[in-house]
């Protein structure tokens, strides 16, 4: 074991693993970041915290952590690059690893242009694959990504997301590659809906024998409605819904919409199962952690192994 | 080229306001070519000006000039001549252009009539891009040509993002994903496997985050 992350045991003993999403409070309410990720304790090895997702201004990633930490649960802080520069991310890793967080995954960030502040400086000094190059430096070689060396350098399990689903899709699998090259232990990808779409990504992944070098965590994102269907389909970059989704969620009753959105969604962690390289599934149910359990046990994922 | 737009008319007038007698100065480089701030467009502001403030019952008196290039101090000397016969000076040049007027009539002051925005190409007649950012450190040798610095809205290095949709960027489908042209282009090339190499971190020092950059050329002082 290189790293004390719950989520390294887990996929180390052979197990798909299961993390979920949180994201933190548009404001300072310590008892909301407690409130979701108690609804989660005993159903995902990780619980991602989302930093600023959607540009939207949020308490910080590592504040939220912390509290998680102080719960006895794993969190899994999530580093954008658009808001800090290279010191400041690093400092932050140093503080996570010191409050006991011992998981991260790196992103580069949505845009600002989509959030409440499109006026901000986006700050991109560094891209994701470079800030996943910068903390395996700093757990590999203890040193910081200027060179000097780390006084206890923080021994991070670090991720990285991909995004299947997105343009040019034959580029999609080398992007991966070069994650990994970069150093991702794990991977969480975007939500899945285009099953067929995804698993040709990776029938991809596996001639490339990369399914073997990194654990993919197939993302799972139940929808509430027929209107959050089509909001996705239409509204979010990246984003593939097919129209069959769409219409099988339009074609219930408004009332059941919900739970036949948490019917696909379990059933496309069922058939993801048996996709060979799928070694878990992260959750995000956006503002709606509360339907994680029933997932999580509906799926057959429950219990999660105690390591 | 280095691009620039007229400022609103509005923003113009204010600053002139306290004047009655201003110099209106065009420059023949860059901004000729992106009509912001040559002759033609020094001639249409100074129209625009004088009737906006004769609306107003008040009098201006615009004297008009375009320097052959006015960020070299050898062409702004012109001014000379004409400086003490005005109270200020309304430049259309670039920002270099409004900075070396201010730098060289030091008892005059100098208002920027153009927002100066970008170095780019034009695209077609009417429409120019941005195209370089001044990094200091040239990466188009291994990047198809297609600068990721200046053309990703994230600047990434290793892109494209997971926001790539059918060749646009997620911020607006009116701006080209820079990761699909840099994939295109290396494809063309031949030059597939150098998408998998990883542009590491950069040294941001030669660009604007090492502080005001210099150049001296020895050779030539």
């Amino acid at each position: 074991m290189v790293t004390e992350s719950t989520l390294e045991k887990v996929l180390a003993a052979g197990h798909l693993a299961v993390t979920a999403e949180c994201g933190p409070p548009r404001g300072a309410v310590p008892e909301k970041i407690r409130e979701k990720a108690e609804l989660l304790r005993g159903y995902a090895d990780g619980i991602n915290v989302t930093d600023n997702q959607t540009a939207m201004v949020r308490m910080s990633s590592l504040a939220a952590c912390i509290f998680i930490r102080q719960m006895g649960l794993d969190p899994i802080l999530q580093m954008v690059t658009r808001d800090r520069n290279r010191l400041a991310m690093q400092s932050d890793i140093l503080g996570a690893y010191a409050h006991g967080i011992h998981t991260m995954l790196c992103l580069s960030g949505d845009h600002p242009h989509f959030g409440d502040h499109p006026m901000a400086a986006n700050v991109y000094d560094l891209d994701s694959i470079q800030l996943l190059q910068t903390v395996r430096g700093m757990r590999d070689q203890g040193r910081f990504q200027g060179g000097d060396e780390i006084l206890n350098p923080p021994k991070m399990f670090v991720g990285a997301a991909a995004n299947p689903f997105a343009d040019p899709f034959e580029l999609r699998v080398a992007r991966l590659a070069k994650k990994v090259k970069a150093g991702a232990d794990f991977i969480q990808t975007q939500c899945i809906y285009n099953l067929e779409k995804f698993e040709r990504w990776m029938a991809g992944v596996r001639a490339r024998g990369l399914h073997e070098k990194v654990h993919i965590l197939a993302g799972i994102t139940p929808m509430k409605s027929a209107g959050m269907a089509r909001y996705m389909k239409n509204k979010v970059p990246g984003m593939d819904v097919p129209d069959e989704v769409v219409k099988r969620m339009a074609g219930v009753p408004k009332e059941n919409q919900a739970k036949e959105g948490i019917k696909i969604a379990i059933e496309t962690i069922q058939r993801l199962k048996a996709v060979e390289g799928v070694k878990g599934f992260h959750i995000m149910a956006i503002e709606w952690e509360q339907k994680v359990p029933e997932i999580v046990q509906s799926a057959g994922l429950y219990p999660r192994p105690q390591l | 080229m280095i691009t620039a737009v007229r400022k609103p008319m509005e923003e113009i007038l204010e600053y002139v306001s306290p004047y009655k007698r201003i110099l209106l100065v065009g420059c023949n480089e860059c901004v000729t070519v992106c009509a912001a701030g040559g002759r033609k467009e020094v001639a249409i502001l100074s129209s625009a000006l004088q009737m906006a403030l004769m609306k107003q019952g008040k009098t201006l008196e615009v004297r008009e000039i375009t320097l052959e290039r006015q960020c070299d101090p050898e062409y702004v000397e012109e001014l000379a001549t004409e400086i003490d016969r005005v109270d200020a000076v309304v430049s259309m040049a670039c920002g270099c252009g409004v900075q070396e007027v201010a730098r060289r009539f030091k008892d005059r002051a100098v208002f920027p009539a153009v927002n100066t925005l970008f170095m780019g190409a034009s695209e077609r007649h009417g429409v120019w891009s941005e195209r370089c950012q001044g990094c200091g450190d040239c990466l188009l040798g291994i990047t198809g040509g297609i600068c990721p610095v200046a053309r990703c809205s994230k600047r990434l290095l290793n892109g494209p993002c997971g926001g790539s949709t059918g060749g646009k960027c997620e911020i607006s489908p009116d701006v080209d994903c820079a990761w699909q042209l840099i994939w295109d282009r290396l494809k063309q090339l031949g030059l597939e496997k150098r998408y998998e190499e990883i542009i590491s971190a950069k040294d941001w020092r030669t660009s604007r985050d090492g502080g005001p950059r210099r150049i001296v050329r020895e050779d030539l002082e």
